[in-house]
């Protein structure tokens, strides 16, 4: 079962944390909102993207697992 | 025949079908004045198919039928997106919990009127179409979503409403009917909006999933229907797959209605055939009175069609996709050759970045940037390479929303860029054109906005 990253875009507020810790799958735009790769996460990424998810000030970034009965959402935050 | 202005734009419009022996359907009786009453609204089309009543199992075979004759019939919603309509009542028919039924006539399309016309003079055909999807769904309620600028609309479908609840003893449909009053702003009908507002929050999309078939209003599965899409069910279920397919294309069967507007002597709202030809169209309008320059497929979120391409063009998804359009909500909006066309699109593009329900960062900032980009290009004062930031603003702004504006805003944008180049060209280079000077064709409903409406839409 793969993981891939997504961003709620109504509660991001470009804060630009997933990009610092991140990078393999989200840059910023001009305005410092993230633009994602939402490919799957490879080995040591899901790891990344775990702690990115928590830094998140605003809990935007998301974790969805693939092909889990349609559509689970991971959302790693305080009660992961 | 005249027919009744409406608020909501300055459209005038004239109803009629453009002309082949088997239109009108749904515009069918059409009344001078007002609204079809029940009384004769049954008298134009007969009763709703009758259910035996004979307990719930019989009821819900009979509405699983109706599904399945929806989807032979190859219904398409005619909201916009174009979605099989059998297909979206079936995963709310098979959602856990007790579904509800939301009938969108929002249309908060600048250069459409039709669910607005077809809520204001034929509300019963539209009931019908609700109640029937109800029971098809086991609903057991049943929302009417106006628009607060539709003033004709709301009234007709409230005395509609209660004309029904007085003949209730004679029918053996029974949902809730139940008639709410939307703010009137762009993305108020996009369907998670819609959800939000009627669960008491402020009508701006939602992030989705979870999509409202599965749980929407009051965390029910919703069946979330366009207004035109009800009314063609309350024909289905009358005439059967077989009738509705006798009109349209394979891919796309049956009738549409369609707002027609720009240079034409009756702009209004017709009923035509999927496939028909503009040019028929145009004519049933009572011809062009200018030449054209090009038109506006699909609505604001729609398709630039340069002049010279509208040449034998087929007003159907099969005919238009080589241009990049699709018939949408059925707007077909002309632009003449006096006008503009860079000047506005400009016009459309700060209007659509202004309608942006300012909750996601690339909408908020990538509509305005490329309204600013248009702006500077209709001036004749841009800096450097504009075309190519159109281009990359564009894809900045695609599926980066919770909701699918910003796609539509950069689609209208690119289309322009592509329909009319040498237009674009002369402004870079030139500056303001003649047509510039000439007051805008294209309509943007300057609408007074009330303290509710700006509460409502969180921005007070």
């Amino acid at each position: 079962m793969s993981q891939h990253v997504r961003v709620n875009p109504i509660t991001c507020a470009a804060h630009g944390m997933c990009a610092e810790l991140l990078p393999e799958r989200i840059t910023l735009d001009e305005w410092g909102y993230p633009i994602v790769d939402g490919t799957p996460l490879e080995g040591a990424q899901v790891d990344h993207a775990m702690r990115a998810a928590q830094a998140c000030p605003t809990f935007a970034l998301l974790i969805e697992r693939d092909r889990n009965r349609g559509r689970a959402r991971v959302r790693a935050g305080r009660s992961s | 025949m005249t027919a009744p202005t409406s608020p909501t734009t300055d459209l005038a419009p004239a109803m009629s079908a453009v002309a082949t022996p088997a239109l009108p359907r749904l515009l069918s009786g059409i009344p001078e004045h007002g609204a079809l009453t029940l009384g004769e609204h049954l008298a134009v089309h007969g009763p709703l198919p009758v259910q035996d009543g004979r307990g719930r199992r019989r009821g819900r075979e009979r509405a699983d039928g109706l599904i399945e004759e929806i989807a032979d019939a190859g219904l398409l919603g005619r909201g916009g997106a174009g979605f099989p309509t059998a297909t979206k009542m079936r995963a709310v028919a098979g959602a856990r919990g007790r579904p509800i039924v939301v009938a969108n006539g929002a249309e908060g399309e600048p250069a459409s009127l039709k669910d607005h016309t077809l809520l204001e003079l034929l509300p019963h055909l539209v009931l019908d179409g609700a109640i029937l999807a109800a029971e098809a769904v086991d609903a057991d309620e049943v929302v009417i979503a106006a628009c607060e600028y539709a003033g004709a609309s709301v009234d007709s479908v409230s005395v509609a409403i209660a004309e029904r609840e007085a003949d209730a003893g004679r029918s053996s449909h029974s949902p809730a009917l139940r008639l709410v009053i939307l703010p009137g702003h762009y993305v108020a009908g996009q369907e998670s909006a819609l959800v939000n507002f009627l669960n008491g929050g402020p009508a701006k999309p939602l992030f989705t999933p979870p999509m409202p078939f599965e749980r929407g209003v009051k965390r029910r599965p919703t069946l979330l229907n366009n207004i035109e899409t009800l009314a063609h069910i309350a024909l289905i279920a009358r005439h059967g797959a077989p009738w509705f397919r006798q009109l349209g294309t394979p891919t796309q069967p049956g009738s549409a209605l369609v707002t027609l507007s720009g240079p034409v002597s009756h702009p209004g709202v017709y009923e035509i055939e999927h496939g028909a030809s503009l040019a028929s169209l145009i004519e049933a309008g009572g011809g062009a009175t200018a030449r054209l320059r090009g038109a506006l497929l699909g609505g604001y979120a729609g398709t630039w069609i340069g002049g010279e391409r509208l040449h034998g063009l087929g007003l159907s998804n099969e005919h238009l996709a080589p241009h990049g359009a699709t018939l949408g909500a059925g707007v077909v909006l002309l632009l003449s050759e006096d006008a503009c066309p860079v000047g506005e699109t400009a016009r459309v593009a700060r209007w659509l970045a202004d309608q942006s329900a300012r909750q996601c960062g690339p909408c908020v900032h990538g509509l305005d940037a490329l309204a600013l980009t248009l702006e500077e290009i209709a001036a004749g004062a841009t800096q450097g390479k504009a075309v190519q930031r159109i281009d990359r603003l564009a894809s900045l702004v695609a599926r980066r929303g919770a909701c699918s504006h910003p796609d539509g805003a950069a689609n209208l944008i690119l289309s322009a860029l592509e329909a009319f180049p040498s237009e674009f060209a002369d402004h870079a280079r030139h500056g303001p054109c003649e047509g510039c000077a000439a007051p805008g064709e294209l309509p943007l409903p300057l609408r007074p906005v009330s303290d509710e409406t700006l509460r409502k839409r969180g921005l007070q």
